[in-house]
């Protein structure tokens, strides 16, 4: 196939695990600055989705492409693996457990990718550390363990962890989910920074109010399938799909 | 009790302490380099890797350490292995204590949750730097207290090379045993010596724990 005109583009995208299907040819496209949240019930396949992107989860069929770079193709093992890095670098991933090093400080979780394979100095190093934490508001933290902050400052270190490799397109696995609800509006506030600063974000998340807020586009998953898409005006306010109805009725109406 | 005859042959123990010391010290350098070299085999990628690495495990795990040792050092001679007591004892004892601490320390490596590699990869990292950066560091936090338990299991294990008369501090007892009849004073005096050594190993595998633990 060509390559793509899509700044993202996910192809026919199918995983299986032995019988079980969980993704069934699934295509999305997001085009460069956009955001687009992937919504659904638990088993949907929307994570798997999500780390198919980074091949974190490898696609049983179908391909991936990010700036007209194939992510997942088909290369011997050590090729692959060289490949597979350089384009990881460009895309930064948040997951719902932070998954935080806890060995190192909070400068040391922001700059050891950075030092270690952009190869950067010291200095150059400290200066990126205190540029991403200024910019999610936790400069007085940088000198702290991860066992030191709260959950929203740890998923705000994550954040700036994968932010300071200089992503061109960031993942958000319900970034959200694991925290205390007093602690959601901050990660938030720091997710609608970066939509306002036009990074292009693939966000899968339970929080619709977030979703209709800042997202270009929602998409609504069910059993491995794209039940529906559009804007989140349309999505939320007036979906066609009865499956999409009855998601977000119960969604909406089990409180928050 | 006979006191006398535990202050006169002292020095004797003393010098019987260090050899134990010495086999134990030398026995678990190569129990750790025995099981680094058996964790990286049975968490390899490599299917024959891990079914050696699982092969040396059960084999050493599933028979005598005193048959081991007796099979090194009587039989070995037999297939062209000429090895003087010591030697034997250290390559025996270590490789017995090594199939335990591969077991300790994949153990340990499999502990460390796998979003953390995840984490790692995500940011560009290869396998091998995610390993050594970021799974590595925290699996040695996590290995210090059990490696510690097999280490004090090695340095009683030592009295087993007594059996291939290694002048250790359970070979020496049962030496002056034979002159003086006396094998409470003896073996009381070994097991003192003993129990110094252990005590004092586990006080520096504690201090060491305290050392590496994150904050």
């Amino acid at each position: 196939m060509s390559e793509t005109q899509n700044f993202v583009e996910v192809r026919n995208a199918q995983k299986q695990y032995g019988a079980l299907e969980v993704l069934k040819d699934i295509s999305l496209t997001v085009e460069r600055g956009q955001i687009v949240a992937i919504i659904g019930p638990s088993g949907s396949g929307k994570s798997t989705l999500l780390r198919a992107i980074n091949d974190l989860d490898p696609l049983t069929g179908g391909e991936v492409w990010l700036d007209g770079i194939q992510v997942n193709k088909q290369l011997p093992h050590r090729q692959y693996e060289k490949h597979i890095n350089a384009m990881r670098q460009q895309i930064g991933m948040v997951f719902q457990h932070f998954n935080l090093f806890p060995h190192l400080t909070v400068r040391g979780n922001v700059t050891m990718a950075p030092k270690l394979l952009k190869g950067i100095t010291a200095e150059e190093a400290d200066a990126l550390a205190e540029e991403q934490l200024a910019h999610v508001g936790l400069s007085d933290r940088i000198d702290y363990y991860p066992s030191q902050l709260s959950g929203g400052q740890k998923q705000r270190v994550a954040i700036a962890r994968a932010l300071a490799m200089k992503p061109k397109l960031m993942l958000f696995d319900e970034a959200t989910s694991a925290l205390d609800p007093e602690l959601v509006e901050e990660v938030n506030l720091v997710m609608k920074k970066l939509a306002e600063e036009h990074m292009t974000m693939i966000i899968v998340t339970h929080e619709m109010d977030f979703a209709a807020s800042v997202c270009d586009r929602v998409l609504f998953m069910d059993q491995g399938v794209v039940v529906e898409e559009g804007p989140p005006e349309v999505i939320f306010k007036a979906p066609n799909e009865e499956r999409t109805r009855e998601f977000l009725r119960k969604h909406l109406a089990g409180g928050k | 009790m006979d006191f006398d005859l535990m202050l006169r042959v002292y020095p004797f123990f003393l010098e019987a302490a260090w050899v134990t010391i010495e086999l134990s010290v030398l026995t678990t350098i190569l129990g750790l380099s025995c099981g680094a070299l058996g964790a990286a085999a049975r968490l390899s990628r490599h299917w024959y890797l891990r079914a050696l690495g699982a092969a040396y495990v059960s084999v050493i795990r599933g028979t005598p350490a005193l048959i081991q040792l007796f099979i090194l050092y009587f039989g070995g001679p037999q297939i062209g292995i000429q090895l003087d007591a010591f030697e034997a004892g250290v390559i025996g004892l270590g490789v017995n204590i090594g199939a335990y601490m591969t077991e300790t320390m994949r153990g340990a490596i499999i502990a460390v949750d796998r979003g953390q590699t995840e984490a790692a990869r995500t940011l560009g990292l290869s396998r091998f730097e995610a390993f050594h950066k970021v799974t590595l560091p925290q699996a040695f936090r996590l290995m210090i207290r059990p490696l510690g338990v097999n280490i004090n299991a090695l340095i009683k294990g030592t009295a087993l090379v007594a059996a291939i008369a290694v002048v250790e501090l359970t070979y020496t007892a049962q030496r002056y045993i034979g002159s003086t009849y006396k094998p409470f004073e003896m073996f009381l005096l070994s097991g003192l010596l003993y129990m110094i050594i252990i005590y004092s190993v586990g006080r520096g595998i504690a201090w060491l724990d305290r050392k590496a633990r994150i904050t």
